[in-house]
């Protein structure tokens, strides 16, 4: 029940012992996988053999993969470990996070839309704007994700040297998480991108170990470089821009906590919000294996032994972006959840509902009846969902009504056939 | 049958740590009855900036939220020190907030311009020494 409990948005309940999602309010955030103590909630993952329907497949690491092995690793040693278990190709993404990062910053110098700007590059809190905050849609920054971006030249590149059609390429995301591994694979959730299919970190993780010890660290060719390598930690985004008044959130509940104000019309003067659903940002995704915090502290190294050199010539990115090289492909829609009712007048009839079940609740949230609070239960009850006598607290009380009462009867019925009871004092 | 939803909320002067709470709730009712999102953006800057003149200079208030299928009503009363010059607390930038209020981001003399931007209907009833009286509504069509 530890899912149920901790899940931001509440899509979770247990009904018949078996845990239920429900899709239209779950973020894909990967709390659920987390916490849950028997590894009841696992992911749909792809394997190899998805893909081998391409003629060429292209591995695209997300670059928390560069964190995830000893310290000694270099991150170009990585992309040959990747070849080496079975990709035709790997092509790095921190490459591709300096140039987004160079396009974010040209999109503050000079478009003038409501402030603060959030980053669209977390699945999970893209998801959480498009159910709970469809008011701050207009906040999203317009600009592709780095796997987006990368993908793409990814794919025009081997086109072009191998001479292939766009669906004869597979590009396969490496990914930390369930966020993006959905944001990818379910199509509901899922807008134009390059990327034809992911595997989790922790499902290559000891084939890669095996590679790397095969290969020697100081293998693969060329060096990677850039602050596109500080992305996947916390405040990795707001380094590589030189806009001042930016933050950088970590973890669903203070995002929510943030939403919250912005929507209230406030934070106006903060020009860039870098906001992930995992409270240690990337590093601290549910499919990965290292510790969130050494992963962090190996971030921090590569930042310091290869962050100073950039990837990108900055002057060329701004052109491409101006040419719209870095625009979002498709519109974020709103995906409001279903209100109460089928307009507003139901809807406050079925609001009073709910009122009057949750004042009978005993408000302690205990979960007990499959709801993570009493007032989700209460909720459920108004939408059919459940029923008032799944909360053991009514369901006990009604039993003591029942059992008073047979009690009497049967009393009554003694006396009537062995007359009243004798008083003893 | 004509359908109507009323809450109260209490909420306490100088609590910053609770400040929005109010608002929070009335936002999240709003979004469950499928209320168009620039309407509830509407209404919860409206809740929120009243809110917050109750944490900053009453000592308590309650506000009582009414929704019917056309309106969104807020009414704010509270027990503070009222405001002498309601002509100039209107003004946009004229505040009597300390200097504390104003290092955490808040008192920029905006707060009733802003519930009267927000409102289609507003008005304000105050007495010195007593409190005052917010009446705020929103149109849901």
């Amino acid at each position: 029940m530890a899912c149920m409990q901790i899940c931001p948005t509440e899509a979770i309940r247990v009904r018949r012992r078996r845990v239920a999602i429900w899709h239209d309010r779950c973020i894909d955030c990967g709390e659920c996988v987390r916490v849950c103590p028997n590894g009841a909630v696992v992911p749909r993952t792809s394997s190899f053999s998805d893909f081998s329907g391409f003629k060429r497949t292209i591995a695209l690491p997300s670059p928390v993969i560069y964190s995830q092995f000893g310290k000694d690793v270099r991150p170009a040693a990585l992309l040959g470990a990747l070849r080496r278990i079975g990709f035709d190709d790997a092509y790095d993404v921190a490459c591709a996070s300096e140039s987004v990062s160079i396009a974010i910053q040209e999109y503050l110098d000079t478009v003038d839309s409501p402030r603060p700007l959030i980053s669209p590059f977390c699945p999970a809190i893209v998801r959480l704007v498009q159910i709970r905050y469809p008011n701050l849609l207009s906040h999203l920054i317009p600009i592709e994700s780095p796997m987006v971006i990368a993908a793409r030249e990814a794919k025009r590149l081997a086109m072009q040297t191998y001479d292939l059609k766009e669906n004869e390429v597979g590009a396969i995301y490496i990914t930390p998480c369930p966020a993006k591994m959905l944001a990818v694979k379910d199509p509901p959730r899922r807008r134009h991108s390059f990327v034809n299919g992911t595997i989790a970190i922790n499902e290559i993780y000891a084939n890669v170990v095996r590679a790397l010890a095969e290969q020697g660290p100081n293998d693969g060719d060329g060096e990677i470089r850039g602050l596109g390598l500080g992305w996947p930690i916390l405040g990795g985004q707001v380094a590589c821009l030189k806009a001042e008044d930016c933050l950088a959130i970590g973890g669903v509940s203070d995002a929510v906590r943030v939403f919250e104000e912005i929507e209230n019309g406030k934070l106006k003067d903060i020009q860039y919000i870098e906001v992930h659903s995992c409270p240690t940002a990337c590093v601290g995704g549910s499919l990965t294996v290292e510790n969130s915090y050494i992963a962090r502290g190996k971030v921090l190294n590569l930042v310091r032994k290869y962050g100073a050199t950039p990837c990108q010539d900055r002057a060329k990115i701004r052109e491409l972006y101006h040419k719209g090289f870095f625009s979002l492909l498709g519109k974020i829609p709103p995906l409001p959840l279903q209100p109460l009712g089928e307009d507003v007048s139901h809807a406050l009839q079925a609001l009073n509902q709910k009122r009057k079940i949750f004042d009978q609740l005993p408000g302690i949230n205990c979960g007990a009846c499959g709801a993570p609070t009493c007032s989700a239960l209460a909720e459920d009850v108004v939408r059919g969902e459940a029923t008032a006598e799944d909360c053991v607290f009514i369901a006990m009380r009604q039993f003591e009504q029942l059992s008073a009462t047979l009690l009497e009867k049967v009393q009554a019925h003694s006396e009537k056939v062995h007359g009243p009871k004798e008083r003893t004092s | 049958m004509a359908s109507a939803y009323t809450q109260s909320f209490a909420i306490e002067g100088k609590d910053f740590s609770r400040a929005g709470a109010a608002s929070t709730e009335i936002k999240s009712i709003l979004k469950s009855l499928g209320i168009n999102a620039v309407v509830v953006r509407r209404v919860a800057i409206a809740a929120y900036e009243a809110e917050m003149n109750v944490v900053m200079y009453a000592a308590r208030a309650t506000l009582t939220c009414w929704i019917t299928p056309e309106v969104v009503r807020l009414c704010v009363q509270d027990e503070g020190p009222g405001i002498a010059d309601v002509n100039l607390a209107m003004q946009e930038g004229w505040s009597t907030a300390t200097h504390e209020m104003r290092e955490m981001g808040f008192g920029a003399g905006m707060g009733l311009p802003n519930i009267k931007r927000n409102a289609d209907e507003f008005s304000i009833r105050t007495e010195v020494g007593k409190g005052t009286r917010l009446d705020i509504v929103v149109h849901i069509n």
